[in-house]
Formats: structure tokens, C-alpha cells, sequence
């Protein structure tokens, strides 16, 4: 008893320090999206610091790469951004067509083009779901995907697969385009034109939804930089770095399109950003789709590939950001090296920088906007 | 024998007899009216999305939620090693007791009404803030990191919340010169309080229909629960029918803020110009009508708005919400003063 | 002012927002996208470009056109297809010829990337458009594709 009035009155306030305590966000968290572990450090609601774990869906796609053919490589890289299969599988054709200086038809790089950009429009679709859906807008998800199932059903008719087509092939497409593409694409601009208005009047008009994402995880313009981000992330930080401008490739070279940008960087203006591309898709798609050349689909190619010695390189823009493939030919039917650069994981790496001294809510719309696919980060 | 019938005439005597045939009376219907306030919440979310909703259970999948039931009587127990287990059993009850409580006050219609108490209001605000209690008993004893945030945040928004919650009904007391249910709708036989008391009214079923959505801890006030930040909140660990007993009360609560609002802003089970004058027991059905109305109104909210930030619910409060209400308060009293009122 | 305005500009949007919703709330039975999956199951069609698994087409005398060439077999990224093949002496040349014993599909391993097809050069395999393909045991994935007792279509060269 005695100690315990003695405690009490030499008990100072400086004695009432807050604890800091860790606490495991997934691998199994609604707002991780998949497998990522994140291990925060919080004091209270405050987050302190963001350590995320990896390994989680971890498939050794690249060493699986080696001991494939190039043709196989392909439908790998659909495992990679399963959101961003077809824009994937166009990066490593493009890179072999590349190191064997083939030249594809122009009606093979209009194709892809149209549905690189349509993947977009469907990645962002379901971005903008789970966007409303994190910040406690269970609606937005189904209305993302009812848009999103129009572009899956014209996947699905002319490429075979709803998510992992596998539609490219070194040398063109694996098969023409369905008679049905054209019309059904022009079905979609108009219906898609109409839509996106009633997501700006559910969401981005949305006063709670604005104050949950102004001002939250601010990037700077040198940050951006710094840690290599890409894609939407870095435009909304007023870095200028779309690859489907500076270096354009297949159709993009043909097309006019202004870069979505933003200055703020903060959580609202990658969002912005984002809906902003999804605008340019449509015009990109409009622009193209009148006009696809007659031709071939795709050229003959050996059957079994053998790039020349060298190391061969090629990035395209996806969904996410810069997505590079990098190939080390040692001249054998095999790549000797396959390395690729995902966005996902150099936009992940800036998720404690932002973060840090936000709240739990801040920290699951940073995500929401960083637009995380794991299986592109764990490779 | 003797001893036996004198305990039987002293049962009926005293009326425990008949309190306990009509505490269970209410108990039952109640729990079937929250089994189907959800299966209401799931169609009318259903319908906001596109979607169908339960369809296969029953005719229109009318018996979807008693199957739910079902599954979560018969499901195990769950709980963590280390919980405080006195606690975390005690957790479900205080909150499902608590808002059972709070129904047996409400004048259904003119006779249908359990517990006629003089001050209605005051025994409604303060059985809705032990419920809170239960949740943070539960998020404390579960021993759980995400639960104990949850439970932190509900304290956090309750405490705030029912400051409005009460100055917003204090403000129609003013109207009424009493707590007592019964006579709040007597008074509304000369006009519903909110075309009585028009602007100051109107102002207060606003602030009221937003302190009574956070107070149930429904969306956009979801942070107790806030699935993409907190898994499923205080309750994360419960499991069965334990996680049955908040389930159901979140429903139950969102009936009563409904029931409430009613009460004292539309007139409880006054039909609208007097319709139904002579039909006493059509006021049942309007005052079924006029809750499931603002339940409605709070299914919308729900599916349609983001969730706020913790900061940005202390923020609405405290500094728009409470101001607010203190202002109406006072135009409140100076329109009664001044006699501006409508009646008609 | 600024207080007012706010407050103002927010219960505006907030009321954008549920109109939009409420419109989708009245027009709900007709906007519905659910698709009843057992229900429809009769009218549920697949476009016919649809990868749900490799089939070998026999036509009505029990013969396909599966020469035993092997390119599916080495066209395919995961060794999903496995072909046991012999020479037999073809009774109208005497010469020896590649005939196929047993075309094996493992079906658990596909990725339905559809090399294999895209490889086959006498359109021997093709994608089946069925897509209910689950099974209690994984041994009924391992499929021999072509029938006992078929043989190669005559014409069908390599």
C-alpha cells in the first residue's frame, strides 16, 4: 500500500510516455490487395514507420524465364501485372522483335495498341473500385466493374482469356482480331464516355472522399525521382515520364494524346491522374480504331527463336508505370538473363516515405492510389 | 400446494408475469425484425449496385437471414488464447441487452407501448451510450491489436456523438415542454414537430439523422469496423453466435435512431393529416412506414459515401456539428418564445 | 463565410453522389448484371475463341489429325502435353511412318496459353470451350487425348 501511494505521487507526466507497437497488416488484409505484408509501427493511430515483407507470391518468374523458349516468356509476363497482362506481353515481343530486327506488320502494332490502351481503361476500372471500396465506398467496385466486363468480354472474343490472353506472340498476334472487335470497341467508347462522369459525381466530387485524399502520402516531384517511380504515381508529382511519349511504341508514335499531370502528389491528384488517363485511352482507342490497317497479323518467325549475342532492352508504359524487360542473349534458344523492371516494386518503395506520420485510413488510400498489384512486386 | 398457488397469485398480482410474457413478446419480435432488417440492408445494397441480392432461400430469398442465423447458432466459438475471457463473453450481451432495452419505451401505436416512462427521451440517450461499453469491452478483452483500435476509435466517436445526439433532441424538447414519449406525440396532433419548429426542426432531424448514423457506427461512420483498414474491427475475434449478438444489434440500434426520429420529428404513429384518425391500429403501420423510411435513408448513406478519417469525424463534430447544434438550440427557444411555431 | 460555404458545398456533393446511386436504385431490376451461373447454365455460352481445354476433334471413323509431329509438346511452356509415339509401317507405302500412341494432356498443369494450338500445323488439337473443369481427384486432369483405337487421318502429313 505504502508503494503504491509513493508511486503515485512521484509519478511526473513526463513518466507517461506512449508506446509505440507493432502491428502486422496482412499477408491477409483487405486493403493489401493480395499477399503483401506490410509491418507497421503505430503510435496510436499515428503511423511511425511501414516495413513491407515480400516473398509471399514469390514465383521465380525470372529464372523461369531461362530455361524457356521466347515464346514462352510471354505468357509468363501475364503473372507478372495479371492487370496489365496485354501491355506486358507487348513489352517482351517487342523487345525480340528488337534484337532480331524484325519489322511487324502495321496492322499488328495498331492491334496492339488499341488493346494495350483498352487494358488500361480496364486496369483503372477496377483501380477506381478498390479506390472507392478502400476508403469505405463499397458501391464504386461493382459500377468499376461493370465497365470493367465490357473490355473482359472483348478480350475474351478475340483473345481467348479474360486476364492472362497471351495474345501477343514474337512476330505479331496469335490470331486476327474477331470480326466482332471493332464494333464491339465502338459499342464501348460511347458507353464508357457516358460513365465516367457518374464516376466524378459519386467519388471524385465526394467531400469525404476529397478530404480523405488531399494533402495525404505527398510525393515530391524529386522523391518521385529519386525512388524511380513510375506511371501515374510520378505524373501526379508533376514528373513527366510517360514512356508512351518519350518513347513511343507500336502505334502510340501516330496517335496525339496529352500526358495526364498533376503537381500536388498527393493521394487525390494521383487519383485525378488516373482518371485523367482513362479519358486519353478512350481518345487513343478512337483515334486508332477507324483506321486498322489491312494486313497480315503477324510475320513468320523460325520456329525456334535464337536472339543474337547481346543484351537487349525494351520498357513500356503500363497501367502502373515503366515496366522494362531486359534480355542477356548468350545466342542460344534460351535467354542467358531475363531481368524485368516492375513498377510496382519501385512505387512500393516510397510507401514509407509517404506514410509515415498519417493515420491507419491515410495509409490504406495512399495504397489505394500507389495501385499495388502484388504479383507484380514479388516476382 | 398452498404455498405453490399463493407464488402463482403473487406472480400475477404483482404483474412480473405479465412483464416477462411481454418482455418476450418483444424479444422475439425484435429479433426477427433485426434478422430481417438485414436481409433488408442486403437487398437495398443489392439494389444501389446492380446486383440481385438473396434470391435462393425461400420464396425471393425471404428466408436467407434465418438461415444465416442458423449457420452462425451452429457455428464453434472462437476466441484467442490470451483473451480476458470474462470480458469477452460479457462483451455481446451488454450491447444486444442494451438496445433491446431501448425499444421497450417506443409508443408503437396509441396502447402499444411496454413502458410508459415520463422521461423517455433521457432513458433513450443514456441506454444508447452503455452499448458502447460492450463494443469497448469487447475490442479491449479479445486481445487483439486491430480490435483494441477499433474499440478505441468507437469510444472516441461515441462520447462525441451523442453530445450531438441529445442537443438535437433537446432542441424538439423544447418544443414538446416534455420527455415523456407518449405525450411528445400528443403534442404533435396540432402539426409533426418538424413543420411545428420548420428551420430549427429541419436543422436538428438533419444533425440528428448524422449523430444517429455515427452513433450506430454505420458508414460513412464505419471506423469501429473500417474493413480496409481494421479487418473487421472490435469484433474480429468474435465468432457464432456471439458475433451474431453485435451483428444483430448494429440493426436493432439503426431501428431505434430510425424509431426515435420518428417519435419526436414525423409524429410517431399520428397518420399524415390525420388519415386514419379513426383506425387506431393503423398507427402501427405508420409508424412502421415512417422508420422504415428514415432506415432507408440510412442504407442510402451507407451505400453510397466513403468512410471518414477518425480526425475528420472529430472534426465534423466538434466543430460543425456541436456549434451548430448550440445555435439552433437557442433559435429554438427564441422561435418558441416569440411563438413563431406552425401549428396547424 | 467560408464556414457557411463549406458546409454548403459539402451537403451538395454528398447529395450528387446519393443521386447517383438512387437512379441506379430505381432502375435496379432492369440494371441488374448478376449472371445466375447454375441457372443459366443452358443459355451460358462461350465465345468460341475461349481457351478452357485442349481437345483432339475425331471425326465420325474415330480419326483425328495428329501426326505425332511433337511441336505442341515442345511448344508448351510447362510440359502440360506428352506425346508416346512409334513408328509403324504405313500399309499403302511400306514406308515407316511417326504415329501417335497416346497424346497425354495434363490438364492440372495448362495455363491455357495456347502455344500448343498455335504450334499444331495440322490443326489436330483446338481449345474446348467448357470451363467447368473441376474434378475430386486430380488424376482425372491427366487426359489422353485421342480415342482408343483412332488413327491419323489419311493426307495428314507432317
Amino acid at each position: 500500500m505504502e508503494t503504491a501511494v509513493l508511486n503515485s505521487t512521484t509519478v511526473k507526466k513526463s513518466n507517461f510516455k506512449s508506446e509505440e507497437y507493432f502491428i502486422n497488416m496482412g499477408p491477409q488484409h483487405p486493403a493489401t490487395h493480395g499477399v503483401l505484408r506490410l509491418l507497421l509501427t503505430i503510435d496510436g493511430e499515428i503511423i511511425k514507420k511501414v516495413e513491407p515483407d515480400l516473398g509471399y507470391i514469390h514465383r521465380s518468374i525470372e529464372k523461369m524465364s531461362e530455361s524457356n523458349s521466347y515464346q514462352q516468356i510471354v505468357h509468363l509476363t501475364d503473372r507478372l501485372d495479371y492487370l496489365s497482362s496485354h501491355i506486358n506481353n507487348e513489352a517482351v515481343c517487342l523487345c525480340v522483335e528488337n534484337a532480331l530486327e524484325l519489322e511487324v506488320p502495321e496492322r499488328v502494332k495498331v492491334i496492339r495498341t488499341i488493346l494495350g490502351e483498352l487494358t488500361r481503361i480496364a486496369s483503372h476500372t477496377l483501380w477506381w473500385g478498390v479506390m472507392g471500396m478502400d476508403v469505405g465506398a463499397l458501391t464504386t467496385y461493382f459500377y468499376g466493374f461493370r465497365d470493367r466486363e465490357m473490355i473482359n468480354d472483348i478480350f475474351e472474343e478475340t483473345c481467348g482469356a479474360r486476364l492472362t490472353m497471351n495474345y501477343n506472340i514474337p512476330g505479331g498476334l496469335m490470331q486476327d482480331i474477331h470480326p466482332n472487335f471493332v464494333k464491339r470497341v465502338k459499342e464501348f467508347i460511347p458507353h464508357f464516355r457516358s460513365k465516367l462522369p457518374e464516376y466524378d459525381r459519386l467519388l471524385t466530387g465526394n467531400i469525404i472522399f476529397q478530404k480523405r485524399t488531399k494533402g495525404v502520402g505527398v510525393l515530391s516531384r524529386e522523391d518521385a525521382i529519386n525512388f524511380g517511380a513510375s506511371g501515374p504515381v510520378a505524373r501526379a508529382s508533376g514528373y513527366s515520364c510517360d514512356v508512351r511519349k518519350y518513347h513511343p511504341y507500336s502505334a502510340l508514335d501516330k496517335v496525339n494524346f496529352t500526358e495526364a499531370l498533376d503537381t500536388a502528389g498527393d493521394s487525390f491528384a494521383r487519383y485525378k491522374v488516373r482518371i485523367a488517363e482513362m479519358w486519353e485511352s478512350l481518345n487513343i482507342i478512337e483515334q486508332l480504331i477507324d483506321n486498322i490497317p489491312e494486313g497480315d497479323f503477324k510475320v513468320a518467325t523460325n520456329a525456334v527463336i535464337k536472339l543474337p549475342k547481346g543484351d537487349f532492352y525494351q520498357k513500356v508504359e503500363t497501367a502502373r508505370g515503366e515496366f522494362g524487360v531486359y534480355i542477356i542473349s548468350t545466342g542460344n534458344k534460351n535467354p542467358y538473363r531475363v531481368k524485368f523492371r516492375s513498377p510496382g516494386l519501385s512505387n512500393l518503395s516510397l510507401l514509407n516515405h509517404i506514410a509515415v506520420g498519417g493515420k491507419i485510413g491515410d495509409l490504406v488510400a495512399t495504397m489505394a492510389t500507389i495501385d499495388i498489384v502484388v504479383p507484380d512486386i514479388d516476382r | 400446494m398452498n404455498s405453490i398457488s399463493n407464488i402463482i397469485d403473487w406472480f400475477i398480482n404483482t404483474g412480473v408475469l405479465n412483464m416477462a410474457l411481454i418482455a418476450l413478446i418483444y424479444l422475439t419480435v425484435f429479433a426477427l425484425l433485426g434478422l430481417f432488417l438485414v436481409l433488408l440492408e442486403r437487398k437495398v445494397a443489392a439494389w444501389f449496385q446492380l446486383r440481385i441480392g438473396p434470391n435462393r432461400v425461400g420464396y425471393l430469398g425471404l428466408f436467407q437471414t434465418i438461415a444465416d442465423a442458423l449457420k452462425l447458432v451452429s457455428k464453434e466459438l472462437t476466441g484467442t488464447v490470451k483473451a480476458d475471457k470474462f470480458l469477452y463473453n460479457l462483451a455481446p450481451y451488454f450491447v444486444i441487452v442494451t438496445s433491446l432495452m431501448a425499444l421497450a419505451v417506443f409508443p408503437f401505436t396509441k396502447d402499444l407501448q411496454a413502458f410508459d416512462i415520463n422521461i423517455g427521451i433521457f432513458f433513450l440517450i443514456a441506454i444508447s451510450s452503455i452499448g458502447v461499453i460492450g463494443i469497448l469491452l469487447g475490442g479491449w478483452s479479445s486481445n487483439n491489436k486491430f480490435a483494441l483500435i477499433g474499440a478505441m476509435r468507437s469510444g472516441v466517436q461515441t462520447v462525441s456523438y451523442e453530445l450531438s445526439v441529445g442537443l438535437s433532441l433537446l432542441t424538439m424538447v423544447i418544443l414538446t415542454g416534455s420527455l415523456q414519449l407518449s405525450e411528445i406525440i400528443e403534442v404533435q396532433k396540432s402539426g409533426w414537430l418538424i413543420v411545428q419548429g420548420h428551420i430549427p426542426a429541419i436543422i436538428a432531424f438533419m444533425i440528428y439523422m448524422i449523430a444517429g448514423t455515427a452513433e450506430t457506427n454505420r458508414a460513412p461512420f464505419d471506423m469501429v469496423e473500417a474493413e480496409s483498414e481494421l479487418g473487421a474491427g472490435y469484433h474480429t475475434e468474435y465468432s457464432g453466435m456471439k458475433f451474431a449478438y453485435f451483428f444483430l444489434a448494429e440493426f436493432i440500434n439503426m431501428f431505434i435512431i430510425a424509431a426515435i426520429a420518428t417519435t419526436i420529428f414525423f409524429g410517431g404513429w399520428l397518420s399524415p393529416f390525420g388519415i386514419t384518425e379513426s383506425l387506431p391500429w393503423m398507427g402501427l403501420f405508420w409508424f412502421l412506414v415512417k422508420t422504415f423510411v428514415l432506415v432507408f435513408l440510412m442504407m442510402w448513406f451507407r451505400w453510397t459515401f466513403p468512410r471518414l478519417r477518425v480526425d475528420q469525424l472529430l472534426t465534423l463534430e466538434w466543430k460543425y456539428l456541436l456549434p451548430i447544434n448550440l445555435v439552433n438550440l437557442v433559435l429554438m427557444a427564441v422561435i418558441v418564445w416569440l411563438n413563431l411555431t406552425i401549428q396547424i | 463565410m467560408g464556414y457557411f460555404s463549406n458546409i454548403y458545398h459539402g451537403i451538395r456533393t454528398l447529395l450528387t453522389g446519393m443521386r447517383v446511386t438512387g437512379k441506379y436504385f430505381l432502375n435496379a431490376r432492369k440494371g441488374a448484371i448478376t449472371q445466375q451461373y447454375p441457372d443459366n447454365r443452358d443459355t451460358l455460352k462461350m465465345f468460341e475463341r475461349f481457351r478452357g481445354e485442349v481437345v483432339m476433334p475425331h471425326d465420325e471413323n474415330n480419326e483425328h489429325s495428329c501426326t505425332g509431329c511433337q511441336k505442341c509438346e515442345l511448344a508448351c511452356p510447362n510440359g502440360s502435353i506428352e506425346i508416346i509415339w512409334d513408328r509403324v509401317i504405313d500399309p499403302e507405302t511400306g514406308k515407316k511412318k511417326k504415329a501417335i500412341d497416346q497424346h497425354i494432356y495434363h490438364f492440372g498443369m495448362c495455363t491455357q496459353c495456347g502455344l500448343c494450338v498455335d504450334a499444331c500445323p495440322s490443326d489436330a488439337i483446338k481449345w474446348a470451350q467448357n470451363f467447368e473443369n473441376s474434378v475430386y481427384d486430380r488424376t482425372q486432369l491427366t487426359r489422353i487425348l485421342n480415342k482408343p483405337g483412332s488413327k491419323v487421318r489419311a493426307g495428314v502429313e507432317e
